[in-house]
């Protein structure tokens, strides 16, 4: 992708992220989420996070063949573990980045 | 607490989310990072920075630019993980609605999850009345500079870092760090599960497209797990609460 359409990818995500910061607050009072929506919307961070993390973890280079071997979902587990244990960001990032680091020169 | 003025109120503000700016610190410097690790120009990251003023949408950006992902489903992607400001909008909507487009335009902007979840917990406890524009200024631009000196930070980093680091792995980490605090129910768990797996099983899809298939599905997951455990008369009540923690 060229420098200039990354630019224009850019600035389309940023209005329309502004946008959405913006709806309710410009909007006050004529502007309503339809329930079914606002009940939608609690499972949106879950669902998208999810759907990012599992093919990463899985699929280290994008080849679509699923191996066991691969270190990063041992790396993956443990730091999930961690996460639901300490709610700690930093922590998390070490324990996964470490284990992948232990696994790779483990595997040699 | 009782503020003598508007500055006042603007550095009580920025003093409380101080401390939250240390939580932002690794996705900054991932960001930056993954950026400079792509060859993107420090220019072309900070203004990437600049107009998002997202974190998770940024890095997700950074991970399907590097997977070829098509146009649409970027932007789509990006707009989806940003929903959540749509909650918040609203929920900030009655305090701040009355102000002038000069103070509610820059305060949209700098809207983020940790400056919504600080003025909510505000004005649950009293109302700020004319001190909430200078309150949530203060706490918003604390965390906006904290952010963006962080990715900097990282584009700096990002070039020294060799390959053999695997810190792209970050990425994943980073959104797991985010995802997992959030299930909280057989229903969040589902819509993670559902979302998760399917875009595994999806990932032959062109373009990334797989993705926003899975988040969908993720959400019906969720919706419907929420709407079973409704009919069950052992899941209502302080039972189906307990059970997630």
């Amino acid at each position: 992708m060229s420098e200039l359409s990354q630019w224009g990818l850019f600035l389309l995500i940023g209005a329309g992220t502004f946008a959405i910061r913006l709806s309710f607050i410009e909007f006050y009072g004529s502007l309503r989420i339809p329930p079914l929506l606002r009940r939608a919307l609690l499972y949106v961070p879950a669902s998208v996070l999810a759907a990012l993390v599992m093919p990463a973890v899985v699929y280290p280079d994008r080849h679509a063949a699923f191996d066991w071997s691969n270190p990063q979902i041992p790396a993956a587990i443990l730091a999930a573990l961690v996460a639901w244990r300490t709610r700690s960001t930093l922590l998390t990032l070490v324990v996964g980045m470490g284990t992948l680091w232990a696994l790779k020169y483990a595997y040699g | 607490m009782n503020y003598r003025s508007g500055t006042h109120a603007f550095m009580h503000g920025a003093h409380t989310a101080s401390p939250l700016t240390t939580g932002v610190i690794p996705f900054g410097l991932i960001a930056g990072v993954t950026a400079a690790g792509m060859g993107m120009s420090p220019t072309t990251t900070m203004g990437m920075t600049l107009l998002f003023y997202s974190g998770s949408a940024q890095i997700a950006v950074l991970q399907m630019l590097q997977n070829g992902a098509l146009p649409l489903t970027i932007v789509l992607t990006a707009l989806v993980i940003n929903l959540r400001f749509l909650m918040y909008s609203a929920s900030l909507a009655p305090h701040l609605h009355h102000l002038p487009r000069r103070r509610t335009w820059p305060l949209s902007y700098l809207l983020a999850d940790q400056v919504f979840a600080l003025f909510s917990l505000r004005t649950v406890t009293g109302g700020l009345g004319r001190f909430a524009f200078p309150y949530y200024m203060g706490a918003a631009v604390t965390m906006w500079v904290g952010w963006n000196l962080a990715v900097l930070a990282g584009v700096f980093l990002g070039a020294r870092i060799p390959e053999a680091w695997s810190l792209n792995f970050t990425i994943p980490l980073s959104f797991l760090a985010l995802l997992i605090p959030g299930l909280r129910n057989a229903a969040t768990l589902s819509a993670a599960v559902a979302g998760g797996s399917l875009a595994v099983l999806a990932i032959d899809l062109p373009y990334n497209l797989g993705m926003l298939a899975a988040s969908l599905g993720g959400v019906i997951a969720g919706l419907v797990v929420e709407h079973l455990r409704k009919d069950l008369p052992a899941a209502q009540g302080s039972e189906a609460e307990q059970e997630a923690s």
